[in-house]
Formats: structure tokens, C-alpha cells, sequence
């Protein structure tokens, strides 16, 4: 019964995999993988030394570290507040609204952002009418792109997160809480002795699991919002590979790019599995 | 009582009305988006429309319907949905089901499951893959959107976490009344499971309608294009070649803006009915023991 399924892994899984050997390669599609001449470890010498490969790597995990704090950090704050609303249809409401935008496509939300951030578009109307300020080119602009980069996924994805950390909210015994009313303890008291420490665990699972993703920025936001205008502050390992690969044609250097990426990657998600497994006794089966 | 106190109900109420205004900031994009693909073009293009629409019009949408490429496209997405969402979910319950056994009863189960798990952990990459759809011939089919994200790890494990905890009695009485292990899976632990594979579909289903990048590389034909690869290339890439000049320079915004809502439609129309399985989803990834 496993047997559909190992088939489909191993065409479109195990054989791609063997590809990776283009990387060592010069790879020319009419010699194909055996014909192509080999050429050791040139590639990964020429991102090495190449100034542009650097600064997308740091670029990658500016992006990539600070929206894993943001959204460690915001959904946290935000499961707290929620736990204090006692009116369960509100705080339906509200979870159902926090959500959605996890559900829609970066493709429709790279619409949407284009439109309300040109410089005719709502966000800078507001601005200029409000506070006067010029419109501002959002996405034109390096820094600006950053912040639009890093606010857009925190407004996409804290909803969603805050769902593991109301899952370990509600498995937190309400014995506690009667035993800690009866000290007299204040709410406040009450939050940061019993609430906080019951949700450190999971948001250090979330924390040490999220290691393994310190090289993924996110794609999908990327590619569909930036421009050659802000390459310099916006462009992501995953979208140069794209570039280099799918567009100018060289097989060859964009596939040692993507290996140096997944290796790495690889490594760290070991790692923080073994971490989460040691730590809070996570296992993901 | 805590609650009772007066500084607990000043929190209180600046709580509920920070709450409703972040939550109210997560639906705004799409209202003003409406209101925009609602509006007469002049006054949206010069920036006019905020959450109400001005000159309301349903031209915007008239024209979207009447472009071909459109409604085509749409179309390509329906069936790499509902055509991706079955197979995947024939392959993976099975598969899932035969994992969710132990090494004792099935005994190639461990290598297996790393055979599976390896490919979460590793893969060729972009390029080794689209070599590998051009080398089988696959370039601009369908088969090229469902294929190769058809065999889903992460969603085999929920589901054969999901079987696990299945009673074993329920399986032996089957068993005993003769039943295969084929029978025992289609008529016992399918209905069993029935919110854990409705959640399941549900994220395979999202996938499949918001995937875009397959579509991108893959395809070539702009009829064969699913909606949100043609979406991608119209308003991420402003490339209006595949669009009637004459109509675009003078209501691109509309046009635009109810191309992007009616992508988006059928996942904003599904959801709030659905939103306990997504979330059910979650937790039992998350959560369990």
C-alpha cells in the first residue's frame, strides 16, 4: 500500500537529488549529466568569493531571523491577551478574523500590498493627508522594502502562530489558578507565575525548531514584491537561484547555490530536532 | 475574584478594543480591495476610493469575465484542485495507513518512513527538478502541477499519527470477521478519521488554488496557465500582453483589483465555514502525545 507513493518520492524526490552532481559540473543541456565536463568545486569557490553572494546571504538571514523573533514574539503577547477575554463568541470572532490572512496566496497579498503602497495608493493618501508626510515609495526604496517585507509577514502569519500557543493555554490546569485565587493572587501575579511559564516550553520548541529555517526567507513574499530597484537590500538566496538558474541559464552555478543552501539547511534542522528532543521531549512521529 | 477589580476591567476594555482593532486591520486589505474593484475607474485610479465604493460599477468584473485567459485559467485551477486534492488524498491515506502499522505487522515500516522523511529533510533543488519535468515530457501539462507535490510527508505523518490512535480493538474485530487489511482501512479508519482527512484535503486543496510557481515555470501557454500563475504575471509583472490593450490603460486598477478578489474568492468563501478543521490541523501537528 506504501508502494504508489515510495514510486512518486523516488521520481520526483530521489532523482532530482541525483542532479546535485550539475553542481560540480559544467553542466550544457545537449551533453546532459554524463556528457558534461566536471569541474570540482569551481562554483562554490566563485560564491565564495563573490561580493554580491555574501550580501544576499546576509540579506537571507536578516529577513529570515527577524520574522522568526517577530513571530515568536507577537504571537506570544498576542495568546496572552486573548486568554483574558472571557466572551467566548469575541474571541471566536477575533480568531477567525486573525487567520485569514494565513490563507490567502502571497501572490493575491502582492496585489493587494502594490496597490495600497503606491504613491497613489491608500496607505500613502493616508500619510499625506493625516500627517503630511510625501508619499512614500515603499517598495522602491531599500529600507523601506525591509520594513515592508517584515511588517506584511508578521500582519500574514500571527494569527496562525498564536494557535500552538492557545493549544498549550488551554492544557493548562485550572486547579492552579483557583489554588492561586485563594493565596490572593493578582491576575497579573497570576500571568506571570503560571501562564508565562506554562507557554515557555512550547515557545522554545517553536524557537529551536525554527532554527532549521534561518536560510528560508520566504520566496514566495520576496519574488512577488521586490524589483531590480532594492536587489541590493531585498534579494533572497532563493529568488537569485530562480534568477541565475530559470532565466540566464546557468544550470550549473545555481544548482551549487541551492546545495550550499539546502546542506546548511539540513545540518541546522538536525540540530535543532535533536535540540527540541532533548529539551521538551518533541518528536515529530 | 480578579476580574472584579478596577484595574482588571480598565485592562479589560482597553483589551477588547486592542483586539478588535488588530483583528479589524486583518480584514481591511480585502474590504478596500473590494471597494476598489466596485468603483468607477477614474476615481480609483486617482486614489479616491478608500472603504466605500465611488461610482459603483460592475464593469470591472464584466470585463474580467469576459477576457478568455481568464476564465480559462480559472478553470486550469479548478481541475489541478480537485484532480491533485483526490489523487493526493488516495496516495497518502494508504500510504499512511500502512505506516501507521507497527514494525511487528509491517516490517519495512521503519526504513520506510525515513525513505519518506529523507525528502523532507533534502532535495535536489529548482533546478535538478525542472530538468527532470522536461526530461519526462511533462512541460506544459497538468499532470506537471499535480505530480510532483503529490506524495505530501508532513501530511502522511498527521495522518498516520491520526490512524495511530485508532483502537486496535476495533481493527481485530474486523480482522476476525474477515475482513482485509484493504477493508479494514476503507470502511473502518476512513470514517473514523473523517475530521483528520477533511483537514488534510482542506490544506492540500488551499495549496493547490494558491500555487502559482509550477504554473510559472512549467507552462507555457497562456490558456493552459492556472489562475494564480495568470494572476502572478498580470498584476506582479504588469505584463498586460496577455490582456486587450484598449481596456487597460483606462481602468487597470478595477480591472486589477477584481482580478485579485475573485482569486481569492473561493478561499475567503470556504473558510469561515471550515475554520475548525484548519485550526484542528495545527494542533494535531503541534500538539500530541
Amino acid at each position: 500500500m506504501v508502494l504508489p507513493a515510495a514510486i512518486l518520492v523516488f521520481i520526483f524526490s530521489y532523482v532530482p537529488m541525483t542532479g546535485i552532481v550539475m553542481a560540480f559540473q559544467d553542466y550544457k543541456a545537449g551533453l546532459g549529466i554524463t556528457g558534461s565536463p566536471w569541474v570540482g568545486l569551481k562554483h562554490f569557490r566563485y560564491m565564495a568569493e563573490n561580493e554580491y553572494f555574501i550580501k544576499i546571504t546576509l540579506n537571507t538571514l536578516f529577513f529570515a531571523c527577524t520574522k522568526i523573533v517577530m513571530n515568536l514574539i507577537i504571537p506570544f503577547i498576542f495568546a496572552l491577551l486573548l486568554n483574558e477575554v472571557r466572551n467566548m463568541g469575541f474571541k471566536r470572532s477575533i480568531q477567525t478574523l486573525v487567520y485569514l490572512p494565513h490563507f490567502l496566496s502571497w501572490v493575491t497579498l502582492a496585489g493587494i500590498l502594490i496597490d495600497m503602497l503606491a504613491q497613489t495608493g491608500i496607505i500613502n493618501q493616508l500619510l499625506t493627508n493625516l500627517f503630511g508626510i510625501k508619499p512614500i515609495f515603499f517598495l522602491g526604496d531599500g529600507t523601506w522594502f525591509r520594513i515592508t517585507i517584515i511588517v506584511s509577514d508578521v500582519w500574514k502569519e500571527f494569527g496562525f502562530n498564536t494557535i500552538i500557543f492557545l493549544a498549550a493555554l488551554a492544557g493548562i490546569n485550572p486547579s492552579l489558578y483557583e489554588a492561586a485565587e485563594v493565596d490572593g493572587a493578582s491576575r497579573w501575579k497570576q500571568t506571570t507565575h503560571i501562564t508565562i511559564p506554562a507557554l515557555v516550553p512550547m515557545a522554545i520548541v517553536v524557537a529551536t525548531l525554527a532554527l532549521g529555517n534561518v536560510l528560508n526567507a520566504n520566496f514566495d513574499q520576496i519574488f512577488n514584491l521586490y524589483n531590480p530597484l532594492i536587489y541590493q537590500q531585498g534579494d533572497i538566496i532563493d529568488t537569485f537561484v530562480y534568477r541565475e538558474g530559470l532565466l540566464t541559464g546557468q544550470f550549473s552555478f545555481a544548482t551549487a547555490v541551492g546545495l550550499f543552501k539546502s546542506a546548511i539547511s539540513l545540518i541546522l534542522i538536525v540540530i535543532s530536532y535533536r535540540l527540541a528532543y532533548r529539551f521538551a521531549g518533541y518528536r515529530i512521529f | 475574584m480578579y476580574h472584579k477589580t478596577i484595574p482588571y476591567r480598565i485592562f479589560s476594555i482597553f483589551n477588547y478594543v486592542l483586539l478588535s482593532v488588530i483583528s479589524i486591520l486583518c480584514l481591511l486589505p480585502m474590504v478596500h480591495l473590494l471597494m476598489v474593484s466596485l468603483s468607477s475607474s477614474a476615481p480609483a485610479n486617482a486614489g479616491l476610493v478608500t472603504f466605500w465604493p465611488i461610482g459603483f460599477t460592475l464593469e470591472a468584473y464584466a470585463k474580467t469575465f469576459d477576457n478568455t485567459n481568464f476564465l480559462s485559467s480559472l478553470w486550469v485551477s479548478v481541475e489541478r484542485t480537485v484532480l491533485g486534492t483526490a489523487l493526493a488524498m488516495i496516495v497518502n491515506t494508504v500510504a499512511a495507513y500502512a505506516l501507521s502499522k507497527e514494525a511487528r505487522v509491517f516490517r519495512a515500516r521503519n526504513i520506510y518512513l525515513w525513505y519518506f522523511v529523507i525528502t523532507m529533510l533534502f532535495s535536489g533543488g529548482l533546478i535538478p527538478g525542472y530538468i527532470l519535468i522536461l526530461k519526462l515530457g511533462l512541460m506544459n501539462t497538468l499532470l506537471a502541477l499535480i505530480l510532483p507535490g503529490l506524495v505530501g510527508v508532513y501530511n502522511i505523518i498527521l495522518l498516520l499519527n491520526f490512524f495511530r490512535a485508532v483502537p486496535k480493538e476495533l481493527e481485530e474485530a474486523a480482522f476476525i470477521d474477515g475482513a482485509g487489511y484493504l477493508r479494514t482501512f476503507v470502511k473502518i479508519f476512513l470514517p473514523i478519521s473523517l475530521p483528520a482527512i477533511a483537514t488534510v484535503s482542506l490544506f492540500i486543496m488551499v495549496g493547490h488554488w494558491n500555487a502559482y510557481f509550477d504554473g510559472l515555470i512549467y507552462i507555457k501557454d497562456a490558456e493552459r496557465l492556472p489562475l494564480a500563475s495568470f494572476m502572478q504575471t498580470i498584476i506582479v509583472q504588469h505584463d498586460m500582453t496577455k490582456f486587450d490593450p484598449s481596456f487597460v490603460a483606462k481602468s487597470e486598477r478595477t480591472l486589477r483589483a477584481s482580478q485579485i478578489f475573485i482569486g481569492a474568492l473561493p478561499i475567503l468563501l470556504v473558510y469561515p465555514f471550515l475554520q475548525r478543521f484548519f485550526v484542528k490541523g495545527i494542533v494535531i501537528g503541534a500538539v500530541k502525545e
